[in-house]
């Protein structure tokens, strides 16, 4: 479970229902969030403060993420930067 | 798939920070500032600053939406509640101080002050007790006046109304910026702001003031590696706007959220606790929703308060002029347990979180 420690935390879409969705934060804690601001499908991660879904967690963008970290530690040369 | 990815790894974290090293300057300091308490939460917790070079610092600005509401919205909100509203907030507000007293004092005098996750749950409290009158105290960000402005337009019950303390972010980074002895090299820009304003309020920082911005995600890599693309910025002497949390923040933000507020909220100057007055700094509720300002219903309006207590440093700590250690209430006068300045009450405010690091 990717754990972030803030403000808004991911969560599993587990059911959607209308403006309503069950969310799981991991190791089982359900809650009910609203999801008006997005488009979630079961199975997305979402963002979630205070009870809203915030945002759509972007798995493809995670990924490219650490590619790009990847990258800077790996090809770009320490010394000519 | 996102379960195993790598966001904590700490064989990673030192690369990056070996990394950060070979783009610092060898002369002069770097100091770059973030705006959000979870930041500052990520970088105390996991010991970031010990890993950066001794020039770089890293320091935190306003970036705890409670401890910029200014003790005359907490008055309000007092005012209230002693008159018999029911006053309902998020946790971390109880326990800061207006003028002369906080939410706390006033639920110690026998008033109804009610703690809620979020204002959905506030909704429905009201749902459950027709006969009482509830007051909703919306304080936060961008991030979180999205939920405000959805329940606003779901038509709450008439036993209902908001005291809207809601901020606007990027015009405190203005205000930053322009401190010239501040002198800061950079900005990383709060993620979960971002997530709903998106990257466009951010242009202005490298584009009129020459500050590498950054906006980052919230684990300890995110945090480093924000920093490291700053450094190279700087080294380059380009400085430009990077997105580091792009799994959750886009070009465009949350444009459904962005509608919906505009619907409900204009922007306003607004006063920040520690930083006086920011123009187009906060939001209020738009006319046609009247019927759910709580100024209006109850006839409350405290124009000035008393921000910063005798002897409190928040003003200072607030845009990172000082470290909570160098106020000489810290730990002493001021404590989580019984705190004075507002920095020590949430926790996202700076001195609360050095308060549990120390």
């Amino acid at each position: 479970m990717l754990i972030v420690m803030c403000l808004a935390i991911p969560a599993k879409v587990i059911s959607l229902k209308e403006d309503k969705a069950q969310v799981d934060f991991g190791e089982g804690v359900l809650r009910e969030v609203n999801v008006t601001l997005v488009n979630a499908k079961v199975g997305d991660y979402v963002l979630v403060h205070a009870g809203y879904a915030i945002q759509v967690v972007d798995a493809k963008e995670a990924l490219e993420t650490i590619k790009l970290w990847n990258e800077i530690l790996q090809v770009e040369p320490e010394a000519n930067i | 798939m996102i379960e195993k990815l790598r966001f904590r790894d700490p064989e990673l974290a030192k690369r990056v920070a070996k990394k950060i090293h070979t783009v610092t300057p060898k002369e002069g300091t770097v100091k770059i500032c973030h705006v959000c308490g979870t930041h500052e939460w990520t970088i105390t917790h996991f010991g970031l600053r010990n890993l950066l070079p001794l020039n770089v610092e890293v320091i935190a600005g306003p970036g705890c939406p409670v401890c910029v509401t200014p003790a005359s919205e907490i008055d309000e909100a007092v005012q209230l509640a002693l008159k018999g509203v029911v006053v309902m907030c998020f946790g971390d507000v109880l326990r800061v101080s207006g003028s002369e007293m906080s939410l706390l004092d006033a639920k110690a005098k026998g008033a109804d002050v009610r703690i809620v996750y979020g204002v959905s749950d506030a909704v429905k409290m009201a749902q459950k007790e027709p006969k009482k009158d509830f007051v909703f105290l919306a304080i936060g960000f961008e991030t979180t006046a999205p939920s405000t402005a959805v329940e606003i337009l779901n038509k709450p019950p008439n036993n209902f109304s908001f005291l809207v303390s809601h901020r606007v972010i990027p015009p405190a980074m203005k205000l930053l910026a322009e401190m010239e002895d501040l002198s800061l090299n950079g900005f990383i820009a709060p993620g979960h702001v971002s997530t709903i304003i998106g990257l466009e309020p951010y242009e202005v920082f490298p584009k009129v003031y020459g500050m590498p911005t950054v906006v980052a995600g919230f684990e300890p890599i995110d945090v480093l590696f924000g920093v490291y693309m700053i450094l190279k910025q700087l080294r380059e002497n380009k400085p430009r706007l990077e997105n580091e949390y792009a799994r959750v923040v886009s070009w465009e933000g949350n444009m459904k959220a962005q509608e919906l507020m505009q619907k409900v909220f204009s922007v306003a100057d607004g006063n920040w606790r520690g930083l006086g007055n920011i123009p187009s700094s906060k939001f209020m509720l738009n006319r046609e929703y009247a019927s759910y300002d709580a100024h209006l219903k109850h006839d409350v309006n405290v124009e000035h308060g008393i921000d910063i207590q005798h002897g409190c440093k928040c003003h200072l700590v607030i845009i990172g002029k000082i470290k909570p250690t160098e106020c000489p209430l810290f730990m002493k006068a001021c404590t989580p347990q019984k705190p004075v300045g507002a920095c020590m009450v949430s926790i996202e405010g700076t001195c609360r979180i050095w308060a549990k690091a120390t």
